[in-house]
């Protein structure tokens, strides 16, 4: 498995700690946050592949706001969604938000690490062709790196 | 259902408008015929007074034109004339041929000296001067006496008046034939039973009477009863046979003319009219009763019926309430579960986890741990399972709406499970209505109720495999579907052991479950239930000990929305 960063955002913190000690032994390198706030602080510091989101946060913003604010400051980033049952409706808000997936709780590492993988494949996807679609269009226009960094300095 | 309750109503329903009803019938035929009665026998009385009155008229009459022809003879001839027993036998003839009735005729001197004589007896020479009517007739002039044997022998009555020739009188005396006048006087019987007779002052036959009586026999008849007018008396012998006595004074008030009638015979009109009368209220009682045993028991059928129907429906209620309730319960418990038993997930594996490090593969417990952490894991997954049933359950994801053919799903359900059933020798026969419409439903959740309610029943009878296999026969599942005005109607019947009366409320309360501990959460039925509810539909079971079980799933028909 290629290496990739990841961040799991969770209220409960016995259950983050374990998560975060399970995926780094497992060499994910896994960052943990107590609440959306947090979460959304350390995204700013530092890019992350995969979110792993739960959507049920008492006290503070909630999974689907934090999510909201996520898809701002990296649009790459993939989100898989945790969730009770409940709330799956919620779910599939965030989805259409652009969430990637969701997952039920309580789930099993080894569906997390499944669809952390295809989540990751899908960002790698995505990055790829962003990617090759600007080389092809610096080779035909090379003059456009300028209107590019412009683009971005907006 | 509480029989006797419906029973006592019926019966009060019953009596009391027989009662009613009874009540003014009776006593409308009552006074009907009490009144009619009443006016019948006024009319007989009348009519017997009416008979008497004329009746004694008529004998008066003859009394007195026997009389009067006697005054004429006596008073148109001389002594010297008559006491020439030819010229009397001549003038005798010519009264017998102008009135008749007479048998006799005499001629009686001042001194009671009987001088001439014409009639069959001998009786010319006797002097009647010691005769008790014999002063009569010297005092008043004109006499008719009572019927008496006298010098002949046999009863009769004698008409007799005085002549007054100059200074000396005679008598003219005629007898008068009783037959004759007892015939005239008998002519005013009517009937079988009717009689008609003369009595004197002191109650003595003057006539000879129909029945038990002769002359000049005593008469029962108390003659004091009877007033100066014709009166009409009332008399019951002791058979009760009742008799009606109508009297009327004549000849001077010496005679009493009796008319009696038996009022059985006068009344048989008014019995067949009581009969008919009898008969009409009978029959009216009857369809009284007949209608009202009929309108009584049919009523109270309805309301029975009804009252099944309103408990069958409250029960519904209470049954889904409850089941809302503890759904809600269940879902806010299953939340609680669930968190915690996410974090043991991961500590477990965690745990699982750090076993692969060195220093623990040395621990001489390893094996142990690791199988405790196993069990745990392994139990934490039950206890997830129940959860997400519970909150399957409670979950409020509307239905998505599709096209579906019941009749599809529920092939598709079975081909699913034939191949289960077939392993524990159960065969599953169908009976599909084939024009069932196209309904607007979910289709999981459909497939999820017969799923559960089809595996149920297989597992029902693989419960039962020890007889399957002793009787060698196999075990049998059918399902139905038809269509009525407003839903899909399917049926599941298994021939299993089928569920005893008790448990039959509670197969659809959560965690129940009759399978071994550890097989069945007990949340199958609960949860289909719940869809079903939210569907519109019903679901209800029919069991019978040993006979087995049917499930019946009512889903209402929607029709798909036109695109």
């Amino acid at each position: 498995m290629d290496y990739f960063r990841v961040l799991v955002v969770d209220d409960e913190e016995v259950f983050l700690k374990t998560l975060v000690n399970r995926l780094n032994k497992r060499n994910v390198d896994t960052t943990g946050a107590l609440s959306g706030e947090e979460a959304l602080e350390l995204m700013r510091q530092k890019l992350f592949d995969v979110v792993i989101l739960d959507v049920k946060m008492p006290g503070g913003i909630d999974g689907i706001e934090a999510l909201r604010e996520m898809k701002k400051i990296q649009p790459l980033a993939e989100v898989i969604l945790l969730t009770g049952h409940a709330s799956v409706e919620t779910s599939i808000e965030g989805m259409k938000l652009g969430a990637f997936d969701y997952l039920l709780k309580p789930i099993k590492l080894e569906d997390l690490l499944v669809k952390m993988a295809q989540a990751f494949e899908r960002k790698d996807t995505h990055d790829q062709k962003i990617r090759s679609a600007r080389i092809k269009e610096l080779i035909r226009f090379p003059g456009r790196v300028f209107e590019q960094e412009k683009e971005e300095g907006r | 259902m509480k029989t006797p309750l419906y029973k006592n109503l019926q019966k009060k329903i019953i009596v009391i408008t027989l009662v009613v009803s009874f009540a003014p019938l009776v006593a409308l035929g009552a006074t009907i015929y009490y009144q009619f009665a009443r006016m019948y026998k006024e009319k007989i009385e009348e009519q017997i007074r009416y008979r008497a009155s004329a009746q004694a008229e008529a004998v008066d009459l003859f009394l007195k034109e026997r009389t009067a022809i006697l005054c004429a003879m006596a008073d148109t001839h001389t002594f010297r004339d008559m006491i020439d027993e030819k010229y009397l036998a001549r003038i005798f003839e010519v009264m017998n041929a102008r009135a008749g009735a007479f048998v006799d005729l005499g001629v009686i001197s001042n001194s009671g000296q009987h001088l001439a004589y014409v009639g069959p007896y001998d009786l010319k020479g006797l002097n009647y001067y010691q005769q008790p009517w014999f002063d009569d007739v010297m005092g008043k002039g004109v006499y008719v006496s009572n019927v008496y044997m006298g010098y002949r022998q046999s009863p009769h009555f004698i008409i007799a008046v005085r002549r007054q020739e100059g200074l000396s009188s005679w008598i003219l005396r005629a007898t008068i034939d009783p037959d004759i006048f007892g015939e005239i006087v008998r002519s005013a019987q009517v009937g079988k039973t009717g009689d008609a007779f003369i009595i004197d002052r002191e109650g003595i036959f003057q006539t000879r009477p129909r029945f038990s009586g002769e002359i000049l026999h005593q008469c029962h008849l108390n003659t004091r009863l009877f007033g100066t007018r014709t009166t009409v008396i009332e008399e019951k012998s002791i058979q009760g046979e009742e008799t009606l006595y109508a009297g009327s004074w004549l000849n001077g008030g010496k005679w009493l003319l009796i008319i009696s009638q038996e009022a059985r015979e006068e009344m048989t009109g008014l019995l067949a009219t009581r009969n008919v009368e009898i008969v009409i209220v009978l029959c009216g009682l009857l369809a009284i009763i007949l209608t009202t045993v009929f309108t009584t028991r049919m009523a109270v059928n309805r309301l029975r019926d009804s009252d099944q129907k309103m408990n069958e429906l409250n029960a519904q209620l209470i049954q889904s309430d409850k089941l809302a309730a503890l759904g809600k319960m269940a879902a806010g418990v299953a939340h609680e579960i669930n968190n915690p038993l996410a974090v043991i997930i991961q500590l477990t594996g965690w745990m699982e986890d750090l076993l692969y490090e060195e220093e623990f593969q040395k621990s001489h417990n390893y094996e142990e741990y690791k199988q405790a952490i196993r069990d745990i894991e392994d139990h934490v997954e039950r206890a997830r399972k129940v959860v997400h049933s519970m909150l399957g359950y409670a979950r409020k994801m509307e239905p998505i709406l599709e096209d579906v053919d019941v009749n599809e799903t529920l092939n598709q359900t079975i081909d699913l499970l034939e191949n289960y059933a077939r392993i524990n020798n159960i065969d599953i026969e169908t009976d599909l209505a084939s024009d069932l419409p196209i309904i607007a439903n979910d289709q999981a959740q459909l497939q999820q109720i017969f799923l559960n309610l089809i595996s149920n029943a297989i597992d029902a009878i693989s419960k039962d495999k020890d007889v399957t296999k002793e009787t060698g026969s196999r075990g049998l599942i059918e399902i139905e579907s038809r269509q009525t005005d407003s839903h899909i109607v399917v049926t599941i019947s298994d021939n299993g052991p089928g569920i005893p009366k008790d448990q039959q409320k509670r197969v659809f309360d959560p965690f129940f479950t009759t399978k071994e501990a550890g097989k069945g959460t007990g949340l199958g039925l609960w949860i289909i239930y719940g869809i079903i509810e939210k569907m519109g539909g019903t679901v209800s079971l029919k069991s019978q000990e040993g006979e087995g079980t049917t499930f019946t799933v009512r889903i209402p028909i929607v029709k798909p929305e036109k695109k």
